[in-house]
């Protein structure tokens, strides 16, 4: 075969994360695929090919609702998130003038402790004993500290968000940055008012950063398993939670695998129909 | 209603005092100006000189520090840009990206209360005024230089304002296409009757196009004028330089009549001047400003003309329809006038290094007080 200069030059740019993709991301892929047709008994594989564990991966009840738990968690969770990240990003773009380096720079701040750190702290702010309830009693507005606060959905979605905004903030941010400003100029001067102008400029012009948001949230959300463990209670856990039981004390790793396989399908098959639905605004202006 | 409210409806747009300053850097400077109805103005200047600032007031996009903006006899100072009757063509066109053609076109109509027949309607009109029939649905990123800019004059025009102004439309186009939409748009100018306002800082554009042009230095008008006055009498000397070339002489104050002034030159010898082309406030020095082509050269052995000089010849370069000469009057004086010929063939043709002699009429001349 022949290789131009340029197309050599491409390869030895490419090789080294090439290789790097193919063992860390295509080889745990395919094992992960290849031991959820397997079974098991108690700790030997049996490498006899089966769709049981996909049967009960999409037909048990208790999987089936942790799924939709996971995704309606996820989806809460981006939908709030750009819904705060988007002002965010809109005063930053277009109101921090000189300031718009320091803003950005106190946005990051948060990824300074660790995303353990963060979401442990929302024990200490939820717990029973905790800020809010402390806060609560010491106002008279409570006598008895709040229990709905801690260890269930709501919490999880809560320190999800938290933990997330800077992640839509910034792509948001960056495609409102691009958009040229005598653009808003000249929908005023057509007659726009401010209101008929976000809805037919800026927002149509920064949806390649809403849509980038929404997949880096969503995608890893629906598979968070520390914050729901810290968080979450019995009335919180998502799939990732069963998937790690699945591995470690039910000694059921190809049913595990095949949960794991699941919950990729429905990320990747919902985050295509978004791009999808959406490719319009993903043109290259 | 208040007075100060209501002011001569010639004008459409009438600004009064209008002062406009950026980080205590001053844009537009005091400035009074009328345009009126139907006219092809144009707002000439070097870059910086505040005329975009000036536009962009009218816009509405800047708000005066000072001042007041009539616009068809209304004060608008405090009248939003979407609320006033003026539409623009921005310097880069401000197309829109995420929309085709007809939608960029019919954009301002879905503002108003025209239902969906009558927008499709106007869009067509708009299209065929430009001469983009047929190109409704092409993408805007797919549209050339000359085509995005008849875009944006379809958009601006098609919700008929009673001011279309203009930000350096033409620029970005090359020479060609420039020479062919300054005449497009004069055209179309004529045809809609639209009052066009033009920023530009290219003197040949303002000069062909407009019916009356303003320049602009450091934030003020220094004159408004038709192209010709513009370019046969300059009112300040930064105007003469700026409007196409000029040589100037500093002189000596002889005497003045009734009216005509009288001063000499070194080498130009004595000259009598018009009161009427004599511009600024009075005192005792003036300059002269002769345009090279009012330069005129002696035939070597005929007749010399009343008002000549002798010179010699340092530059000279053939443009096609003229001969350009660059002249120092003395062997020890490097500065370099220029003369124009444009009636090349009947015209001694001198070599670089002759000495020659050079003519010109005295009415031609202009004339500034020192400051």
């Amino acid at each position: 075969m022949y290789f131009s200069e340029h197309n050599k030059k491409g390869w030895r740019l490419l090789g080294v994360p090439f290789i790097f993709a193919i063992f860390l991301l295509a080889v745990p892929i395919a094992t992960m695929t290849t031991l959820s047709f397997w079974t098991q008994d108690y700790l030997t594989l049996i490498k006899t090919i089966t769709l049981d564990n996909y049967k009960q991966a999409w037909f048990q009840p208790v999987f089936q609702t942790l799924f939709a738990r996971s995704l309606i968690i996820s989806l809460t969770v981006t939908f709030i998130t750009i819904l705060f990240a988007f002002p965010i990003a809109y005063y930053i773009s277009f109101y921090g003038g000189k300031r718009k380096a320091l803003w950005l720079f106190l946005i990051t701040i948060p990824f300074w402790t660790s995303y353990l750190l963060r979401m442990f702290l929302w024990k200490v702010i939820l717990g029973y004993n905790g800020v809010l309830n402390s806060f609560f009693e010491w106002l008279g507005v409570i006598t008895e500290p709040l229990t709905f606060l801690l260890y269930n959905s709501n919490a999880v979605v809560l320190a999800l968000v938290h933990g997330w905004a800077p992640f839509a903030i910034l792509p948001i941010f960056v495609s409102l940055e691009k958009i040229d400003r005598s653009l808003l100029e000249a929908s005023n001067d057509l007659g726009d008012n401010n209101l008929s102008q976000f809805f037919r400029i800026i927002l149509p012009l920064s949806m390649p950063g809403v849509i980038g948001a929404v997949l880096i949230i969503f995608i890893p959300c629906i598979g968070d398993y520390i914050t729901p463990k810290l968080v979450g209670g019995p009335e919180g856990l998502m799939i990732a939670n069963m998937i790690q039981v699945q591995f470690s004390k039910a000694n059921n790793a190809p049913l595990a695998a095949a949960l794991s396989v699941t919950s990729l399908l429905i990320v990747g098959i919902i985050s295509l129909l978004f791009v999808f639905l959406n490719r319009k605004y993903l043109r290259n202006y | 209603m208040n007075k100060k409210n209501i002011r001569n409806p010639e004008k459409i747009v009438d600004l009064i005092s209008i002062k406009k300053s950026f980080d205590k850097i001053i844009a537009v400077n005091n400035v009074s100006l009328g345009i009126k109805e139907g006219e092809f103005f144009s707002l000439l200047g070097p870059s910086g000189c505040g005329k975009t600032t000036l536009l962009r007031i009218i816009a509405g996009f800047e708000k005066p520090e000072n001042g007041d903006v009539f616009i068809n006899g209304k004060n608008v100072n405090s009248v939003e840009p979407n609320n006033r009757p003026t539409n623009m063509v921005f310097q880069n066109y401000a197309i829109f990206p995420h929309l085709n053609v007809s939608e960029n076109v019919g954009y301002g109509l879905r503002n108003t209360s025209l239902n969906k027949d009558e927008i499709a309607q106007k869009i067509e009109e708009a299209l065929n005024l430009v001469g983009l029939e047929g190109y409704h649905k092409r993408a805007s990123s797919a549209l050339s230089g000359g085509q995005r800019q008849r875009v944006a004059l379809a958009r601006a025009l098609i919700l008929k304002p009673r001011v279309l102004l203009l930000d350096e439309p033409l620029s970005a186009l090359d020479k060609n296409l420039r020479e062919q939409m300054q005449f497009e748009l004069r055209q179309l100018q004529k045809s809609v009757g639209i009052t066009f306002v033009l920023v530009t800082h290219d003197q040949t554009e303002a000069l062909t196009m407009s019916d009356r042009v303003g320049v602009m230095f450091n934030g003020k008008v220094d004159q408004v004028a038709s192209p010709e006055e513009i370019y046969n009498k300059p009112q300040t000397k930064r105007v003469a330089s700026f409007i196409g070339n000029m040589n100037f002489f500093e002189t000596q104050y002889l005497e003045k009549k009734s009216k005509t002034i009288s001063v000499s030159h070194k080498d130009l010898g004595n000259i009598k001047l018009l009161k009427s082309n004599i511009f600024g406030v009075d005192k005792s020095k003036l300059t002269i400003g002769i345009r090279p082509e009012n330069f005129k050269i002696n035939n070597k052995n005929g007749k010399k003309q009343p008002k000549s000089f002798n010179a010699k010849v340092v530059e000279k370069s053939f443009m096609g329809d003229t001969m350009l000469y660059g002249i120092n009057l003395r062997e020890n004086d490097h500065h370099t006038y220029r003369i124009s010929i444009s009636d090349i063939k009947n015209t001694p043709s001198p070599n670089i290094g002759e000495e020659i002699s050079v003519y010109f009429q005295e009415d031609d001349i202009v004339a500034y007080y020192e400051e």
